[in-house]
């Protein structure tokens, strides 16, 4: 044992350890188990990961282990139950989709428990090291089930593309880490953060390079604009309950690796970075929704539409207040479940014949199949913003956040492009509800698939009827970052 | 209690959405009107508990559950009656269950599962309008608000297989984001000026600060409130989506487009009454609009030939009276007039449905004619509401149309108040225009001719055989409504009576709770009701009396006794017939100018410039003749992964660039 860490450090790791031992188990359970177990294996997928989310309740405060690599606490702990709650929903859409697509389940499984883990550790990383490792774990496992379906090329390209653009954006990502390792002497956020806020420091050009490289380097990983381009070919080409858990649970560890980085590494820098973000929020809501609104396929609508939510998240973190960020935690939380759904009834659509991700496939689907159309319409009316779905009062929060904190223009233009978003959604609406049309995909339903529809409805309806509980959950992890620090920061 | 009301609407939706499609249409006419009646009930229980109340404490507040609370924040989803909610339940509920028996027949050829769809739209409809008008804070009000909008779309677009319906109810929801954006923003201001988003709370602290003398933050949140009233009550420069709306089913036009929806506006500045009445500027704008709104669309329904186009202009219009009464500050006037319109406009739209009922679908008033002696029930129902609406004395348009005025005259507005008067000499014209072209004279043409071409879609083949014979007058469940409504549009102007014909003006005193703040009172300044006063609101009267009578003489004189007059006058100023029949070319300028370039810049310059699309086709053709592998290096060559890198580089050069500018 390394001197230094204890044992205590990985009572601490226990959810990581058992991810990571049950993603073993995976793979040997594919080895072991016949042929054509895909069922069993998606059971023990879940077992692992509902293990996992139970060894999350063994401790409690907020802690630092391993020499300060890794933060446990309740923001921490926030983003992991959205993780392993987001994979536990793709394993569920995915039995079928393997099925149909003859790919091999057991490594798809083991990558999908890799990324959870990749994502758990960026989650509670307070280390450049830590957040690498976890961005990279997270990543690489991303590349391969991007492209997991061999025979079809799409997949292929978008995989290779992801891949690509992905290894350019770390390189920029990693060089703003070098000098900021470089400038600073230290790896660890919550050490370098004082360093920075000397007069000489902050004015530093090469402490700017840095941070403006980090910026564009975290901006792929949300896929803000310009940095998005390879968004809508990675979703359309994707398996599509891949796609729903890069869209959620990637994005999702994106944004908690930003909060970590400028939040509690460079509070100093806050009007530098604050300003390119606020740049980055307008024209990524803006480029997004625009171009959301000509697609006449389905995963690409959904990307351009993820990539206008970056948006609206970058909204609380400009604000930067706590307000600001408990309201960016629940709006990723009511996207991840939003996002899933509309993604499972897209899966439901899947045929061994039919890819059910055009527009018209949903022509007349209210007729066919009125509960897949009607959850659907829950996900576009909460996507758009629309009352009494959970949408509406993410929005709402991270609206009224923003005028709290006086950007009152960006709040304005939020809820412009909410107005404007509402209509491609709306578009699919009329689709499913207003189009009598015989050409429209059938959909078929397995229970996997409809308990993954209903977690994603309940939620949906329940959090935009009763979101106290969440709120009061997202605020109290929002403190935990020090966010009080950085607000007293300003001047 | 208060819940149930909304309540049973959704329950009456749940059960038609869910087993409509397997039940018979008696059985899912039945669940829905049931469900409104029952609401009705409920509201009428409701009522009478709260009248019962002192005048002083007349509310009754349900708080159903905490909706948000965060810090010293908190929103709750209350249910909150008070005597303005009080006329808004029993409005909606009221007319709306008339208006579902209504289309139990009207709707009847329809198939079985499109009946429960109907059906299950209209309840949900109900349903989220009275949370509209029961919610005690803005979030809710929201949620009724975006509630009754997608309804409203969905049913307006309910024969989708006709292109103009899809087409009206895409515009509808199009003009109604603008709307609802600038609501949506005044919400959140309010939210933040104020820390709260209660109704009550939100006219106390108005009160407290006072009038604004320049414009400030609360004019612009009531302006930003504005805006979206603007959308929702179809207002200059929002009203183009409502004359549209009328691609819907006639009863749809009749509860959603006239009686409840479209004055969702004006109720939720009734409901602010307090905190509109501390941002003068606003209310200046307000009453301006109203009033060119009022004239605008009175001047356009006088050309239209399609009997629902000239309502609609007809609703926009007498819309645009409630808004002029908000604006001077006559909050009691404005929901009174709301209230009296509710009855005959949705008689009036029912009027209209059994006679496009009775032809088949036909629409146009020049192949109507004579129709009176065929439909007699539909003739004086309609006739009643026809007078209701030009402000003839004694019945209740005339009370509620009149107290505008004078509250305009009284209040000092001598311009706002004539314009107001020479809409009402319009809108007797037209209205008598419709009366005398559609049920006096002579048939133009055979009306069978007439079915070939306009037939709706649903109608079948042995309906339209039975009206080459002849016409049927509504049938029992339609006649029953127009004859209520016809009843109301007579009887329920006697509430508000006003002083100087003998009557207290109950309807005033009892809204007036709703539009006070609780402890400071600050009521527009109205004059003492003396004698003088009562001279001046008796001589008003005899002028709009005397302007009723003579645009219903005009009417008489152009379009019955004279026909030939008519064309003669617009043959001699052809420029402006023109302008009228196209609307003032609105809808061509808006296209033009903010359409079209929306349009060009999202679809020519966003989808193929950034949008580059590569994935798609190119792939397919090319993997077909070639092996996979060199057609993905191809592809990968030509240089889109190239393209995207260098857009993410350059991201890095202009944020570079940034920091080198500033």
């Amino acid at each position: 044992m390394p001197a230094g860490v204890s044992l205590r450090d990985f009572y601490y790791l226990l959810p990581e350890l058992v991810l990571t031992g049950g993603a073993l188990l995976v793979l040997i359970a594919d080895v072991l188990l016949p042929r054509r177990s895909g069922h069993a294996l998606a059971w023990i997928t879940l077992l692992v990961l509902a293990a996992t989310l139970a060894s999350l309740g063994t401790f409690s405060g907020t802690h630092e282990v391993a020499h300060g690599l890794i933060a446990v606490d309740e923001f921490a702990l926030f983003f992991k139950v959205v993780f392993l709650v987001s994979a536990a929903v793709t394993v569920l859409m995915s039995v079928r989709y393997l099925e149909i697509e003859g790919a091999s389940p057991g490594e798809y499984y083991f990558l999908i428990l890799c990324a959870t883990l990749g994502m758990m550790i960026l989650a509670g990383g307070i280390d450049l090291i830590t957040i690498f490792i976890g961005l990279e774990t997270m990543a690489v496992s991303f590349y391969i089930l991007v492209g997991f379906i061999k025979p079809n090329q799409k997949s292929n390209e978008a995989a290779v593309k992801y891949f690509l653009l992905g290894a350019f954006s770390l390189g920029i990502l990693l060089y703003g880490m070098s000098l900021l390792y470089g400038l600073s002497g230290t790896t660890n956020l919550r050490v370098m953060a004082p360093v920075f806020f000397g007069p000489e420091t902050r004015h530093d050009p090469r402490l700017i390079l840095a941070v403006m490289l980090v910026v564009a380097g975290v901006g792929f990983k949300i896929a803000a604009v310009p940095f998005h381009m390879w968004a809508p070919d990675v979703y359309e080409g994707a398996p599509t309950p891949v796609t729903a858990f890069l869209s959620v649970g990637s994005k999702a560890a994106s944004f908690a690796m930003i909060l970590r980085i400028f939040l509690e590494g460079l509070p100093a820098m806050v009007h530098d970075w604050q300003i390119l973000f606020e740049a980055l929020a307008i024209v990524t809501m803006t480029v997004g929704n625009l171009a959301a609104l000509t697609q006449t396929n389905l995963k690409r609508m959904l990307a351009y539409s993820s990539i206008a939510h970056a948006g609206y998240i970058l909204i609380g973190l400009v604000a930067g207040t706590p307000r600001g960020v408990s309201a960016m935690l629940i709006y990723l939380f009511i996207y991840t479940f939003m996002q899933l759904g509309a993604f499972t009834v897209i899966v439901l659509m899947r045929r061994r014949d039919v890819v059910g991700d055009e527009l018209k496939d949903f022509s007349g689907l209210h007729f066919r199949h009125p509960y897949a159309a009607f959850a659907m319409l829950l996900f576009m009316l909460s996507l758009g913003g629309i009352p009494p779905t959970a949408g509406f009062m993410g929005k709402f929060w991270l609206f009224s956040a923003a005028i709290d904190a006086h950007y009152y223009w960006l709040a304005v233009i939020g809820v412009l492009n909410s107005a404007v978003s509402l209509y491609y959604y709306i578009r699919l609406v009329v689709f499913m509800y207003l189009k009598k049309d015989a050409t429209g995909s059938e959909p078929s339903t397995t229970p996997a698939l409809t308990v993954a529809l209903a977690i994603a409805v309940v939620a949906t309806i329940y959090i935009g009827i009763y979101p106290r509980v969440l709120f009061e959950i997202a605020e109290a992890s929002a403190r935990t970052l020090g966010v009080v620090g950085i607000t007293a920061a300003l001047p | 209690m208060l819940l149930l009301i909304p309540l049973l609407p959704l329950v009456g939706f749940l059960l038609n959405a869910s087993f409509g499609r397997r039940v018979s249409k008696p059985a899912a006419g039945a669940i829905a009107c049931g469900a409104m009646i029952a609401s009705f009930l409920v509201s009428l229980v409701s009522v009478f508990r709260l009248i019962a109340l002192p005048a002083d404490a007349r509310a009754i507040a349900q708080q159903v559950f905490t909706w948000i609370s965060s810090g010293d924040l908190a929103v709750a989803f209350t249910l909150r009656l008070d005597p303005l909610s009080a006329v808004m339940i029993l409005v909606v509920t009221g007319i709306g269950s008339l208006i579902h028996i209504y289309s139990t027949a009207y709707m009847h050829e329809e198939r079985d599962a499109e009946y429960a769809r109907y059906f299950s739209y209209l309840n949900l409809f109900a349903a989220f309008m009275l949370v509209l008008v029961l919610g005690s804070n803005f979030l809710v009000l929201f949620v009724g608000w975006e509630g009754v909008g997608l309804c409203s779309y969905l049913l307006i677009g309910f024969w989708y297989e006709k292109k103009s319906a899809s087409d009206a109810g895409k515009k509808a929801f199009i003009v109604n984001r603008i709307g609802d954006f600038g609501f949506i923003l005044g919400v959140l201001l309010a939210f933040v000026h104020f820390g709260t988003l209660d109704f009550q709370e939100i006219a106390r602290s108005s009160a407290a600060l006072g009038p604004e003398a320049a414009f400030g933050t609360m004019s612009l949140i009531t302006l930003l409130l504005f805006v979206g009233a603007t959308g929702k009550s179809a207002q200059i420069p929002l009203y183009v989506w409502l004359p549209d709306a009328m691609e819907g089913p006639t009863p749809v036009s009749a509860l959603i487009h006239a009686a409840t929806m479209v004055t969702a506006g004006v109720y939720m500045i009734g409901r602010n009454a307090v905190l509109f009445s501390h941002a003068p500027q606003t209310l200046t704008i307000i009453a301006v609009v109203g009033v060119a709104t009022a004239l605008l669309a009175g001047t356009i329904g006088l050309v239209q030939n399609d009997i629902k186009r000239v309502l609609a202009y007809s609703t926009v219009s007498q819309l645009g009276y409630m808004f002029l009464a908000m604006g001077v500050g006559a909050y009691a006037a404005g929901i009174f007039h709301l209230y009296t319109h509710a009855f005959f406009k949705a008689l009036l739209f029912l009027g209209s449905g059994a006679v496009i009922h009775a032809l088949a679908g036909e629409q146009d008033l020049r192949r109507m004619g004579g129709l009176k002696k065929d439909l007699p029930i539909t003739y004086w129902t309609f006739l009643i509401g026809a007078l209701a609406i030009s402000g003839v004395p004694l019945l209740s348009g005339f009370f509620s149309k009149d107290e505008i005025l004078y509250r305009t005259y009284a209040s000092g507005h001598t311009l706002l108040w004539i314009v107001g008067l020479l809409t009402s000499l319009l809108t007797a014209i037209y209205m008598f225009r419709i009366v005398f072209l559609a049920f006096h004279g002579h048939r133009a043409e055979p009306f069978a001719d007439a079915q070939d071409r306009h037939a709706r879609p649903p109608q079948s083949g042995s309906h339209e055989a039975a009206h080459a014979a002849h016409l049927h007058d509504a049938p029992p469940a339609m006649a029953i409504a127009l004859v209520v409504l016809a009843v109301g549009s007579v009887a329920a102007g006697y509430v508000g009576l006003p002083q100087a014909l003998g009557g207290s003006n109950r309807f005033e005193k009892f809204l007036e709770p709703s539009f006070t703040a609780a402890d400071v009172r600050s009521t527009p300044d109205v004059p003492d009701d003396g004698a003088a006063t009562e001279g001046l609101e008796l001589g008003l009267m005899a002028v709009s009396t005397l302007v009723a009578v003579g645009g219903i003489g005009l009417a008489f004189f152009f379009f019955l006794a004279n026909p030939r007059a008519s064309d003669r006058v617009a043959s001699q100023f052809p420029g402006l017939h023109r302008v009228l029949m196209h609307k003032y070319y609105v809808d061509e300028i808006y296209d033009a100018a903010i359409v079209q370039p929306i349009r060009i810049v999202s679809e020519d310059g966003l989808w193929k410039g950034l949008d580059v699309r590569v994935i798609d086709g190119a792939v397919n053709d090319v993997a077909g003749t070639v092996g996979g592998a060199s057609a993905l290096l191809r592809r990968l060559q030509t240089g889109s992964v190239r393209a995207y890198a260098a857009s993410l580089f350059l991201g890095v050069v202009l944020i570079l660039g940034y920091y080198l500018w500033r």
